[in-house]
């Protein structure tokens, strides 16, 4: 099962892209262990200064602004 | 084009009187929805297209490291260009003072990226001529720079948050993007679309508000009380913009607004800079990472520069 994490201080975007995740997850019929990264020293951790930031199975995928369909897709299937 | 269009909508089909008050309005209203969003799709689509991918992570490691004039141009410079959304200023401003990068540059990116950006000084150049949009960008990223050189003199360092200094970054994330034609067009289309979903709602209220001020608020209002040509005009207009949130995008409307009925160039500029770059919700974001007392300062010192901004610029338009 995929690990995605979902990194942002809890502003309206870093929800957004959680929900699209979610969205996106359940219309494929993936199950994926979804976690929003609230704590600011974790989410600096990972390298990111501009969240929300997107974290599958360890790894940066995304960083910056909302991710389009298609990249949140890729990332629930691929 | 874009008058002909509305004349034709609100006083033809819509059937309404050009000299009466709402006629007006409306016809500014829609007159401006057109051409705005014309504007901004063309601009947001033409930018995604060509920007060199800049982001926060890569601004952090052109600046690092280099003398510090050169630093504060390229803080001030890439800050106009570059897109972060105001809930990023934590990580952002822990990730620069991680980095070694002096507060006082940071500060000047914090003040130039809201005030300035490609989006704000296409539709000023569209809507109020090239002239003040260049004054505008000159008079942004002056202040951004003296704006944070003051900082610097204050030793804000003092009033940073004790965890800050404390978080380790992990080695930062350069993410790869496509750079082929088709990923370019991609990825300029959904910088289009979401920019478009993040704004629409500022830039029609800003409209909206503007189109109100341009058929109901009377010139007599605003002339005994903007346009005065008082010395006070351009503080009452800093003052109005710091309860007033809105982005660079949205208040141009009202902007237009004003000018059409006789406030001064530098009054404007100063209300548009108050409004982009001095507000509470910005304010209450930064205190996470600095205390009260560098919060204040901060203020104070954007204050007082729009004010000098809007000083100057009605003394050398002669309206002062």
């Amino acid at each position: 099962m995929k690990n995605i994490k979902v990194l942002g201080s809890g502003c309206k975007n870093c929800e957004t892209t959680a929900n699209l995740i979610k969205i996106a997850a359940d219309q494929a019929g993936v199950e994926i262990e979804l976690e929003k990264i609230t704590d600011i020293a974790e989410i600096m951790s990972y390298g990111v200064l501009s969240t929300p930031g997107v974290v599958i199975d360890g790894q940066l995928v995304h960083a910056g602004g909302l991710p389009g369909p298609d990249m949140v897709r890729q990332w629930v299937t691929g | 084009m874009f008058d002909a269009f509305s004349s034709i909508l609100v006083y033809q089909w819509l059937g309404l009187d050009s000299s009466s008050h709402i006629g007006a309005a409306l016809h500014f209203f829609v007159m401006d929805i057109a051409k705005i969003f014309t504007l901004l799709v063309i601009v947001i689509y033409i930018m995604g297209l060509f920007r060199a991918l800049l982001s926060p992570e890569r601004v952090r490691e052109y600046i690092r490291n280099r003398p510090e004039w050169q630093a504060r141009g390229m803080a001030v410079s890439l800050g106009a260009i570059t897109p972060f959304c105001s809930c990023s200023s934590v990580p952002l401003f822990i990730g620069f003072v991680e980095a070694g990068i002096p507060l006082g540059i940071t500060f000047s990116f914090l003040i130039a990226s809201p005030m300035i950006n490609e989006v704000a000084v296409v539709i000023l150049i569209g809507i109020l001529g090239w002239e003040l949009a260049t004054l505008y960008v000159i008079a942004g990223l002056t202040v951004a720079w003296i704006g944070g050189l003051a900082m610097q003199k204050l030793k804000p360092e003092r009033w940073v948050e004790d965890y800050v200094w404390k978080i380790q970054v992990g080695s930062t994330a350069l993410l790869e993007h496509d750079k082929s034609l088709k990923g370019r067009h991609n990825y300029a289309i959904s910088e289009v679309k979401e920019i478009i979903r993040r704004i629409w709602k500022w830039v029609v209220l800003g409209i909206g508000v503007g189109a109100l001020f341009h058929g109901f608020v009377p010139e007599n209002w605003v002339s005994e009380n903007l346009a005065g040509g008082n010395w006070y005009d351009v503080p009452t207009a800093v003052l109005l913009g710091i309860p007033l949130y809105s982005n660079a995008t949205g208040v141009i409307p009202v902007a237009e607004a004003m000018l059409g009925k006789g406030v001064a160039v530098g009054t404007t500029i100063a209300l548009m800079m108050s409004v982009a770059a001095l507000s509470l919700p910005e304010l209450l974001i930064l205190r996470k990472v600095i205390k009260w007392q560098a919060l204040a300062q901060f203020a104070g010192i954007l204050a007082i520069a729009f004010i000098l901004v809007g000083w100057i610029f009605n003394l050398v338009s002669g309206s002062f």
